[in-house]
């Protein structure tokens, strides 16, 4: 032990008592900042995952087409039309979804991509009509891009597949139409009322999900929606998630069509996660902050006490720079004790939430689960760290310097401070 | 004069410490001092050296003064033949680490501590020796001030005068060329002041070490190579 460290531990353990009070607070402020972050982040993950697996990583839908030099020409477009910047303009929908799944396929972290067909249509049971809308899919190509696989609550995919008038709904849907698998029900769109049969139920947890989205056979919706050719948007599956706002532009570019990868198309959620678990750091780095006076209190009450062991150790040939660091060294000391405890239960107490039953049942809306979610990672305990040994430091300096700048000469005399 | 020197120090040899016209002015506007009125001084190793003086005439923040304790407000000091006076604090520093070994009148020990560890104090910041060995000599050390026994004790488990002798045996650690000592013996009874006192002198002559103490024992400063009075931050 350097002598320095041991005069530090000395010091600090005449005064254990007032030490625990900024202890405490960085056990409570290390512990507290790490159970938020961890939440905070095992929410946003998990509505990352649940996005993820509804509407995929990317989607491709618009044509971009450059502008010609006049509007005059806007009287024979069919397609709904966007003003977009000065000179872009999208034009709804895929007007050639095989050539650019063919397309697609060149992309090397592109691992799944499927057609949709998405339109209007009001459902019909004994008991209620609904406006819903229709998700016109191809089973083998949408459970790659998508989490449908493990989403089914009911019914099976397979009966699905297998028959033309098979359906899909979504849990709140079934449940406010009272239709349970085998039921069946009618959808009407353009005019034409046709008979289907619920094959399976899904839930994803996301509300508009469950509430509005009913999946039908790809030929069975291009028949029921009158629309031979073109597809609504493609869903498109990436090996690498984080790289998807690369990809999407590289896309772009290249198939003239508008990608968005899903950080765009989420974005105030996330933002809202990224906030929240923003300012629930802030709030409880309060403790750290509270730990940092508690800590300049101690120091400076230790400084005015051991002013005549200053100048004994200056009298022996101790530099200045010794003396502050006997007194960093222990506001150190107490920041390693406190961010090990600290770090302990923060890390115990994740783990405990994550064991505790929401109440009601769980939360649904945005996603859906019955257990508080926790992802404690390796950085939500270092970033605890170094606010507490920022914060801490910052404030020891003070004090620590003030003991360094003492004259042995003033102490002596009775002079100094 | 009621001492004089008592020893011939052959003549040439390398003074130990040497002050010059040394002045100093303590407090601040009204209350503003002139303590040390021009005080020159010299110390050649191995000879025992007593300033007295009545209470209150200088002999203390003289000693602060020759320790780097503290700079003069004009004068000079020269340790080892190198002018301190005015040196940076790092340089003033690392000279009183080396070459001082300092008694305070009061305030002797860190008390937290016990007796090994004070003594040891020094040697661990000069990292000369290893740590066996450091404890082995600030055990010796102990001894040599009649507290072998006692070498475990904290600073607040000793009285005053054992406090005070453990601090003299601190001065004595890194084997300084000089020694101050601010009344080393004043909370000593008879046999404990002759018994530092001795170790002083012997240590002098051993090692050649330059001892300057301020006493108030008359019978302490008749056993010094020389006694220089002082009265009203002068010597007389
Ligand atoms: N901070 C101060 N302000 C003014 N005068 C002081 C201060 N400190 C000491 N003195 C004065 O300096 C003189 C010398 O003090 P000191 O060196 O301690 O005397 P000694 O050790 O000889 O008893 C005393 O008269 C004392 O009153
Ligand atoms: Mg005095």
């Amino acid at each position: 032990m350097s002598p320095n460290l041991h005069i530090a531990f000395r010091f600090l353990t005449a005064k254990k008592r007032a030490m625990l009070m900024s202890l405490s607070c960085i056990i409570l402020g290390v512990g507290l900042f790490i159970v938020t972050q961890a939440a905070t982040t095992g929410f946003e993950g998990f509505f990352i995952r649940t996005i993820l697996g509804t509407d995929g990583a990317m989607r491709i839908q618009d044509k971009l087409q450059a502008t010609q030099g006049s509007m005059a020409a806007g009287g024979y477009n069919s397609g709904f039309e966007i003003e977009q910047k000065e000179n872009l303009k999208y034009i709804e929908g895929i007007e050639e979804p095989g050539r650019l799944l063919a397309a697609l396929s060149e992309f090397e972290n592109v691992s799944g991509a499927s057609a949709v067909l998405r339109g209007s249509v009001v459902i019909r049971s004994s008991f209620q009509n609904q406006s819903i809308q229709v998700f016109g899919i191809d089973l083998a190509a949408h459970v790659k891009v998508s989490d449908l696989g493990n989403q089914i609550v009911d019914g099976s995919l397979t009966s699905f597949r297998d028959s033309p008038s098979g359906a899909i709904l979504g849990r709140e849907m079934a449940n406010r139409l009272h239709l349970n698998v085998d039921d069946s029900f009618q959808l009407e769109a353009l005019g034409q009322v046709r008979r289907y049969r619920v094959s399976a139920i899904y839930e994803t947890g996301v509300s508009d999900i469950d509430r509005l989205r009913l999946y039908l056979n790809m030929i069975e919706a291009r028949s029921l929606l009158k629309e031979p050719i073109k597809a609504t948007f493609l869903q498109i599956n990436l090996a690498n998630k984080d790289r998807a706002p690369e990809d999407a532009a590289h896309m772009q570019q290249v198939l003239g069509y508008s990608a968005e990868p899903w950080q765009q198309r989420e974005k105030s959620w996330l933002s809202a996660f990224s906030a929240l678990r923003i300012t629930s750091g802030i709030t409880v780095s309060v403790f750290t902050l509270i730990a940092g006076l508690a800590m300049f209190n101690t120091l400076a009450m230790i400084v005015l006490e051991k002013t005549k062991d200053i100048a004994i150790l200056r009298s022996m040939g101790y530099e200045r720079a010794d003396i502050t660091r006997i007194f960093l060294w222990q506001a150190g000391i107490v920041l390693v004790i406190g961010i090990v405890i600290g770090g302990a239960f923060g890390a115990g107490a994740s783990y405990a939430i994550s064991r505790v039953p929401l109440p009601h049942g769980g939360i649904t809306g945005i996603f859906a689960t019955k257990y508080f979610i926790v992802d404690l990672r390796y950085w939500h305990i270092v970033q605890a760290a170094i606010t507490a040994i920022f914060t801490v430091m910052i404030a020891s300096l003070v004090p620590a310097r003030r003991a360094a700048r003492l004259e042995p000469g003033d102490i002596v005399r009775g002079t100094a401070l | 004069m009621s001492a004089v020197v008592s020893s011939v120090v052959p003549s040439g040899e390398k003074l130990a410490l040497r002050c010059t016209g040394l002045h100093r002015y303590l407090g601040q506007g009204e209350g503003r001092v002139h303590v040390l009125r021009g005080v020159s001084f010299e110390a050649q190793p191995g000879q025992v050296y007593a300033i007295v003086g009545p209470s209150g005439c200088g002999k203390s923040t003289l000693l602060y003064l020759l320790g780097l304790l503290d700079q003069p407000d004009a004068g000079e000091i020269a340790i080892d033949g190198q002018l301190m006076s005015n040196s940076e604090d790092s340089v003033r520093t690392a000279a009183r680490g080396l070459h001082i070994g300092f008694v305070f009148q009061f305030h002797f020990l860190m008390l937290e501590f016990s007796a090994l560890e004070n003594v040891m104090m020094p040697m661990r910041k000069l990292g000369k020796l290893s740590p066996a060995a450091m404890a082995e000599r600030a055990h010796g050390l102990l001894a040599s001030v009649g507290l072998g026994e006692k070498t475990h004790r904290l600073g607040t488990q000793l009285s005053g005068g054992e406090q005070q002798r453990v601090a003299v045996a601190r001065a004595l650690a890194n084997q300084p060329a000089i020694i101050l000592a601010d009344e080393p013996t004043g909370n000593l009874d008879v046999k404990n002041s002759a018994m530092v006192f001795d170790l002083l002198t012997r240590l002098a002559k051993e090692n050649g070490q330059a001892v300057i103490l301020v006493t108030h024992n008359p019978e302490i400063a008749n056993r010094c190579d020389l006694v220089r009075p002082m009265r009203d931050g002068l010597f007389v």
